[in-house]
């Protein structure tokens, strides 16, 4: 007879069994022993239906097709940019995907376009098995982005930054007066208003994002420092 | 503390430091010390200190070393000069680069390197103090701060060591029984399946006493889980109940 073992939202930690049956499927963080299932991070379970899955509460970004990310420039190439996207991976950014214009790689040196230590927006077009990690800023939302302070946080962490339908992020925007942009790897950019209290609620939320009632914690301390 | 050899190591079945014969030494444990690091731990038996960082997974460099199937764990365990009675010699020796190699060897059993292509999983582990079984406080550390840094891992890996000293015996061994008894032994597990991934021996044993002897670590190391396993529940448990 199949069981699970764990209730949803539970503190689970590496090699700790979750269920047992094999109608039961594994999902993300988990792997199968014979018949048990089997976390392999620390995290909260998330069941649904026949598949329990557990989300980590750290670990490094692991880039998936059509991510928007934040990235910094990390070196010129002549036809493609290597871009820091605070993964075990580097991002390539092809000169076709970053410039619509045709561009003479003979007579131009791209750096014009984009330059070391630079910050984008870009979207991941895909990845390769061997971790080679393309971009594209051939997408609405991607562009360079200029001035303000980059803020990383656990990249698992993203979803309890941005909220229900953005609801987190919105607040922290209107409450600080700051222009606001997360990528989904972890790295924040804020400019403008009040920085410092944007920082300190989004690192808040990294900290105690595995517990509930976290809107009226922030809520509180934007609240507080605007007396 | 003065060096030299005690007249006797075993009094009455109860040993130097006042434990019976199959008792670890007091024992603790630390997540998330080491705020620059992607995952810290500390962990301590009784006078021996180990702190493990973990950096990773990150580009393998130079670039002819990465594997492109899976990652490569690069470990270092390295004995502070002040960490013994006699100053050890900074740098690498002979001794520190095999247990280097051993602990490496029992930490890629259980982490999923599979799912890093081409990159590097750093742990660096230094011994603050020393008083004997220090590799296995150092894989008890380094599996810890794995674990806090989120690399995914099938399991734990918990070590104690065990001996014999003047014909008894002991679990845990400590620097003076290390120094003047019989046989040291560190045996490392993989509590899910009883899996051993370290397993050495110093001294002469009779198959008996050999069986004996991996029994009571067994027994030792699954103490020595429950307090890794209550250590990184706590960690998030605690954050919860500051507030």
């Amino acid at each position: 007879m199949s069981e699970i073992f764990v209730n949803e939202r539970d503190v689970v930690i590496p090699g700790q069994t979750l269920a047992r049956g094999m109608d039961i499927l594994p999902g993300y963080g988990t792997y199968r022993d014979g018949e048990e299932i089997v976390s392999k991070v620390t995290g909260l379970v998330k069941i649904k239906e026949r598949l329990v899955s557990v989300i980590p509460l750290s670990g490094k970004y692991m880039p998936r097709p059509g991510d928007g990310i934040i990235g910094i420039i990390e070196d010129v190439q002549p036809t493609f940019w290597n871009v820091n996207i605070n993964s075990p991976y580097v991002g390539v950014l092809l000169l076709g995907e970053a410039v619509k214009e045709y561009v003479d790689v003979t007579k131009t040196d791209i750096s014009k376009y984009y330059d070391i230590g630079e910050i984008i927006y870009a979207r991941v077009l895909q990845i390769s098995r061997s971790g080679i990690v393309t971009l594209s800023m051939n997408d609405p939302k991607a562009k360079k982005l200029r001035g303000g302070k980059l803020v990383r946080i656990t990249p698992y962490k993203v979803p309890r930054v941005i909220g229900k339908e953005g609801s987190m992020i919105e607040m922290i925007k209107e409450k600080t007066r700051c222009q606001i942009i997360v990528g989904q790897n972890g790295v924040i950019w804020i400019k403008g208003g009040n920085e410092a209290l944007a920082t300190k609620a989004i690192l808040l939320i990294e900290k105690e994002s595995h517990i509930s009632g976290l809107t009226e914690k922030v809520a509180k301390l934007l609240e507080g420092d605007e007396k | 503390m003065k060096s030299g050899k005690p007249e006797k190591l075993i009094i009455d079945g109860k040993r130097l430091d006042g434990r019976a014969l199959d008792e670890l030494r007091e024992m603790e444990a630390k997540v998330g010390i080491i705020s620059r690091a992607d995952g810290s731990a500390m962990f301590r038996f009784g006078n021996s200190v180990a702190v493990a960082a973990v950096y990773g997974p990150r580009p393998m460099f130079p670039k002819h070393l990465q594997d492109p199937e899976k990652a490569i764990i690069n470990f270092r365990y390295n004995m502070a000069p002040f960490s013994t009675e006699e100053r050890v010699k900074p740098g690498t020796s002979r001794r520190s680069i095999e247990i280097s190699k051993v602990i490496k060897e029992a930490l890629t059993e259980i982490v999923c390197i599979e799912e890093f292509p081409r990159t590097v999983i750093d742990v660096y582990v230094e011994m603050l103090q020393s008083d004997g079984s220090t590799r296995c406080a150092a894989i008890n550390a380094a599996s810890l701060a794995i674990a806090d840094a989120g690399v995914p891992m099938k399991d734990f890996i918990s070590a104690c060591s065990v001996g014999k000293v003047e014909g008894h015996i002991v679990l845990d061994i400590n620097g003076k029984e290390d120094n003047y008894g019989e046989v040291d032994m560190p045996v490392a597990i993989v509590p899910r399946g009883n899996k051993i991934v370290l397993l050495q021996m110093d001294g002469e044993l009779s198959l008996e006493e050999f069986e004996k002897c991996l029994e009571l670590a067994k027994k030792g190391c699954m103490q020595v889980y429950e307090l890794q396993k209550s250590v990184i529940k706590n960690k998030y448990v605690k954050i919860a109940e500051e507030r």
